[in-house]
């Protein structure tokens, strides 16, 4: 047998955390470049990792994702004028203290990245982007900010990322913070003191489809350690376990997000992803506009899918789809057991006469034809909070 | 957990036990481990010859596929196919109840190339030290 999730050496990237998971007994993987870990089998492996999140709280760390700090210069809206330039979201109809997803587009109309927009300040502004593209990104931000008057500056170090993930992360993040939790709504944030850092940037945003938050704390080892220590600590009483990147996959497939070099990349454009709400159109322009204006106006050749197994068999990344005749129609760009749901679920990009729910296919799983449907999407979608939960 | 000293072991974490011609095939412990949940098992059917180091079936955790390799030629007598309803037995009992099928060895001198318990403990306890250089 031969393990996919075969452990690897050095000269991979670290966290300020990598030590501390080591000592935790991480089984560790190369995630593009990042040596993170994949799963704790002291939390119990992936599948108690993801449950924990979906019922009661996890802690991940995800400080190998990517800031870049967009700063207005001399005169007002610089920052906001460049941001609107780069991004596809509007982010002039961002507050003060409120995140949006959103993603920077190549002339072409495909991701250079996806990425959360925070708006820290009238002209100032904090992009998330992802590990594994993390130079290419600032680099593209650069070039692509030129002409604006603002400062763009990697911030990526800076900070340790921690996301508190689940319904009662609100709960133990209460117990560590003066700022008041119930204020912030879904994709807003504030800054706080946390575990007594003065200052901290606090979201509730996350890659799960859960509640939760993430925290930007300063990226030395001590201060991230104690952080770490602290939260695993309060979560204590809510069964808190640490969680690794195998569960934040399954997490987020549930609920039908994109992975950079999956679902979105540089071939495959927004309207195929069906990022449609993301991207306005009537904002003016912006990197990948026009581009876009032309593939909406061509049509769909492709559009992503959620599909779940009939047969038996996991559909995994790059299996190919087929119809009923066997003939390739599309692609598989994540596939997994879902441990939600305990089906097979995968998403994949087939012909628009195949996106209809209930449209049976087919995924060719180490030569077999395995039958699958179409099935509405997200594939998991969090239960509303009850009257109890909201008064808490 | 222990390895038995009375299985045979290969570079691939396949383990096989032999009893008079038949063998039972399964995977170690350090496999399962390294694997994580296993969720589904594919194996073949009674009557499939399998070929020495070559794939025979898959192990899958939510992760990752993993084929498994003969680790002896022969002749499928009889599979596990408990596994299929109940895969997590392979991460709970390796190298008990998890046995992935029962196999007619052709060639009982093929094993002795494979490792006994001791050289297997020593492989993997290397590849641990590789691992957190």
């Amino acid at each position: 047998m031969e393990s996919a999730a075969t452990p690897h050496k050095s000269e991979l990237r670290k966290t300020p955390l990598n030590a501390l998971h080591r000592r935790l007994g991480a089984k560790m993987v190369n995630f593009g470049g990042w040596d993170m870990p994949v799963e704790y089998p002291s939390s119990g492996g992936l599948i108690a990792e993801h449950k924990a999140v979906r019922a009661g709280v996890g802690v991940f760390d995800v400080s190998h994702m990517g800031d870049i700090g967009i700063r207005g210069g001399g005169k007002p809206g610089g920052a906001l004028a460049a941001v609107e330039h780069i991004s596809m979201n509007d982010a002039s109809k961002l507050a003060i203290g409120q995140a949006h997803y959103s993603a920077m587009l190549y002339p072409e109309g495909t991701f250079v990245d996806d990425v959360i927009v925070h708006r820290l300040g009238e002209d100032d502004f904090l992009l998330v982007i992802n590990a594994g593209t993390r130079e290419k990104d600032i680099n593209w931000v650069r070039e692509n900010t030129k002409g604006f008057d603002c400062a763009v500056e990697d911030l990526s170090d800076a900070y340790t990322q921690l996301a508190i993930q689940g319904p009662r992360a609100v709960d133990l993040l209460r117990k560590l913070t003066d700022a008041e939790l119930n204020g912030i709504k879904n994709y807003r944030f504030t800054h706080g003191t946390v575990c007594g850092l003065k200052n901290t940037l606090i979201a509730r945003t996350g890659y799960t489809g859960e509640d939760g938050f993430e925290i930007y704390v300063p990226s030395s080892v001590a201060t991230s350690e104690k952080v770490w220590n602290q939260v695993m600590e309060a979560g204590r009483e809510f069964a808190i376990v640490p969680c690794g990147l195998g569960c934040r996959n399954t997490l987020r497939l549930e609920s039908k997000m994109a992975l950079y070099g999956h679902e979105i990349s540089d071939k495959i454009n927004v309207w195929e992803a069906g990022l449609d709400r993301y991207c306005k159109m009537e904002k003016g322009d912006f990197v990948g506009r026009a581009a876009l204006e032309q593939a909406k106006a061509a049509g769909l050749r492709r559009t992503l899918v959620g599909i779940e197994m009939l047969d038996r068999g996991i559909a995994r990344d790059e299996y190919c789809c087929s119809n009923e005749a066997g003939e390739a129609i599309g692609v598989v760009t994540s596939g997994s057991p879902s441990p939600t749901l305990g089906k097979n679920i995968a998403l994949a990009y087939v012909p628009p006469s195949f996106s209809a729910v209930g449209t049976i296919l087919y995924v060719e799983i180490r030569g077999q034809k395995c039958k699958a449907q179409v099935v509405p999407t997200p594939f998991y979608k969090r239960p509303k909070k009850t009257v109890t939960q909201q008064v808490s | 957990m222990a390895y038995p000293k009375n299985y045979r072991y290969t570079k691939e974490h396949e383990w096989i036990s032999v009893e008079g011609g038949l063998a039972t095939i399964g995977i170690t412990d350090y496999a399962q481990h390294e694997l994580g949940d296993v969720v589904f098992v594919e194996l073949p059917k009674p009557g499939t010859k399998i070929e020495i180091g070559k794939s025979f079936g898959t192990v899958e955790s939510v992760k990752a596929v993993s084929e498994i390799y003969a680790p002896a030629a022969g002749e499928v007598i009889e599979a596990n196919n408990e596994l299929q309803n109940t895969p997590e037995k392979i991460n709970t009992d390796p190298h008990g109840a998890a046995g992935l099928n029962r196999v007619r060895v052709t060639n009982a001198a093929e094993l002795s190339g494979l490792m006994d318990a001791a050289a297997y403990e020593a492989y993997i306890a290397a590849k641990g030290k590789e691992a957190s250089a």
